[in-house]
C-alpha cells in the first residue's frame, strides 16, 4: 500500500531576473549561462519568505486535488533556505493552512522531494488511518546565495512546489542512496556569536564543486533510472516522462546521452526557474501535469540528487 | 589509442576537425570549459575502465593522455 498523486501545485515569486540582469551584478553573460547551465531567467523573492511560497504552493495543490486542508493527515516539507530552523517549514505551512495534523520536515537538500515521497509511503504503511498527506518543497535560495560568486549565483532560483498524496497503489518503486560528505556540496549555517567557540566556519552560502557535482549527478541519474527499469522489467519505451531535479541542463543532457534516451523524454523547465533545490521536482511535475501531456496510467520516473550527498528516484503510475 | 579517443571526443564536442588537434593542443584553446572536460573524463573512464581525477594542470591533450595511460598501467 502506498499512494497516488491526486493534485500538484506550485508558486514562484513574481520578480523575474534575467541573465542580463545578473550580468549587471557579477562578471557573466547571457550566452554563457544559457549555454553552460541552461537557465535563461529565474525568480528571486522580494517580499516572500520560503514558508509563504510553500503555503501558496500547498494551497494550489489542495485546490488542484479538490481536497480541503482539514482532510490532510500529515504535512511533510523540505527546505534548505527556510526563514527559521524552528518552527519547522512543515509547521509554518500547517499554521498557514490553519489546520492541526502531524507535521515534520525531511532534510535532503535538492533530493528532498523524493525523500518526502518515500517518507509519505512509509507513513501510509505505518498509519492505516492516514488517507491524505501533503508534501511541500520550498526554497528562497536567493537567501543563501553568494552574489559575488558567479559560479553559483547564476544557477539557482526561488520557488515552491507541492503535491497531495492519497492512499493508493501508484508509488511503484524507489531507490534512495546517501553517501555522506561535505566536500562536494555544502551550505553552512552562520557562526553565531558565541564568545567561547574558537573555530572558523565557511561563509553561510552554497559552496559547490562544479565538476564533482556534475560527475556525481550524472552517475546518480543513470544508475538510479537503470536500477528502477531493471527491477521492474521495464524499458525506456514504457516510461512516458522522466522528471529530473532541474540542476543544470547539461547534467540532464549528458545523463540522457549515457542512458541512450532522447533528451525529449526528460521534462525540463530550468530555463524559466533555475535550480530551485527541493522545489524543482514538484514545480516541474506541476507544470507537466497541467500541460496536458501526462495521462492517467502513464508511468513516470522522478529523480533527484544533491547535497548529502543524496540521490533518489521513484517510479510512479500517474 | 588513448590519445586517438581523446581527440575523437574533443573533435565531436567542439565540432573541430580531428586533424587539427594534437598532443600539444590546450583544452582552453578549443573553447571548452570544466564541465566539458568532466564529460570527456567520464567517457574516458567508461572506455578505459579507469577513474580520472581532473586537475587544472591536466590542460592539454598530451597531459590527459599521459594520465589515462598511467592509470591503465
Amino acid at each position: 500500500m502506498s499512494f497516488r498523486i491526486i493534485g500538484t501545485g506550485m508558486h514562484v515569486p513574481s520578480k523575474v531576473v534575467t541573465n542580463d540582469d545578473l550580468a549587471q551584478i557579477v562578471d557573466t553573460n547571457d550566452e554563457w549561462i544559457s549555454k553552460r547551465v541552461g537557465v535563461r531567467e529565474r525568480r528571486f523573492s522580494e517580499e516572500e519568505f520560503a514558508s509563504e511560497m510553500g503555503l501558496k504552493a500547498a494551497q494550489n495543490a489542495l485546490a488542484n486535488a479538490g481536497v480541503k486542508a482539514e482532510e490532510i493527515d500529515a504535512i511533510f516539507a523540505a527546505t534548505v533556505s527556510g526563514e527559521t530552523s524552528s518552527p519547522s517549514m512543515s509547521c509554518m505551512i500547517q499554521n498557514g493552512l490553519g489546520v492541526s495534523c502531524m507535521a515534520m520536515d525531511v532534510s535532503a537538500a535538492c533530493s528532498a522531494f523524493l525523500f518526502l515521497l518515500e517518507t509519505a509511503a512509509a507513513f501510509f504503511a505505518l498509519h492505516k488511518e492516514f488517507r491524505k498527506i501533503l508534501v511541500v518543497g520550498t526554497e528562497r535560495m536567493s537567501g543563501i546565495l553568494d552574489f559575488n560568486d558567479r559560479s553559483t549565483c547564476v544557477i539557482f532560483g526561488d520557488g515552491a512546489g507541492a503535491a497531495v498524496l492519497e492512499r493508493g497503489e501508484n508509488y511503484l518503486d524507489s531507490v534512495v542512496t546517501v553517501k555522506g560528505g561535505d566536500t562536494v556540496i555544502k551550505i553552512p549555517h552562520g557562526n553565531g556569536n558565541s564568545p567561547y567557540f574558537k573555530r572558523e566556519q565557511d561563509s553561510p552560502y552554497i559552496h559547490m564543486q562544479g565538476q564533482e557535482t556534475f560527475k556525481y549527478a550524472v552517475n546518480a541519474i543513470s544508475q538510479d533510472i537503470t536500477a528502477l527499469l531493471e527491477r521492474n522489467h521495464l524499458t525506456m519505451d514504457d516510461i512516458a516522462w522522466i522528471v529530473p531535479h532541474q540542476a543544470n541542463k547539461r547534467i540532464i543532457d549528458f545523463a540522457a546521452k549515457r542512458l541512450g534516451v532522447s533528451q525529449e523524454k526528460f521534462f525540463c523547465n530550468i530555463e524559466k526557474y533555475g535550480n530551485t533545490s527541493s522545489a524543482s521536482v514538484p514545480i516541474a511535475l506541476d507544470e507537466l501535469a497541467r500541460s496536458g501531456n501526462l495521462k492517467r496510467g502513464d508511468k513516470i520516473i522522478l529523480c533527484a540528487f544533491g547535497g548529502g550527498l543524496s540521490n533518489a528516484a521513484c517510479l510512479i503510475e500517474w | 589509442m588513448v590519445q586517438e579517443k581523446i581527440i575523437e571526443l574533443l573533435a565531436e564536442a567542439t565540432d573541430t576537425d580531428a586533424a587539427e588537434i594534437t598532443a600539444d593542443t590546450a583544452f582552453a584553446d578549443l573553447g571548452i570549459d570544466s564541465l566539458d572536460l568532466t564529460e570527456m573524463a567520464m567517457q574516458l573512464e567508461e572506455e578505459f575502465g579507469v577513474e580520472i581525477e581532473m586537475k587544472p594542470e591536466i590542460n592539454t591533450v598530451g597531459k590527459l593522455t599521459e594520465v589515462v595511460e598511467a592509470l591503465r598501467g
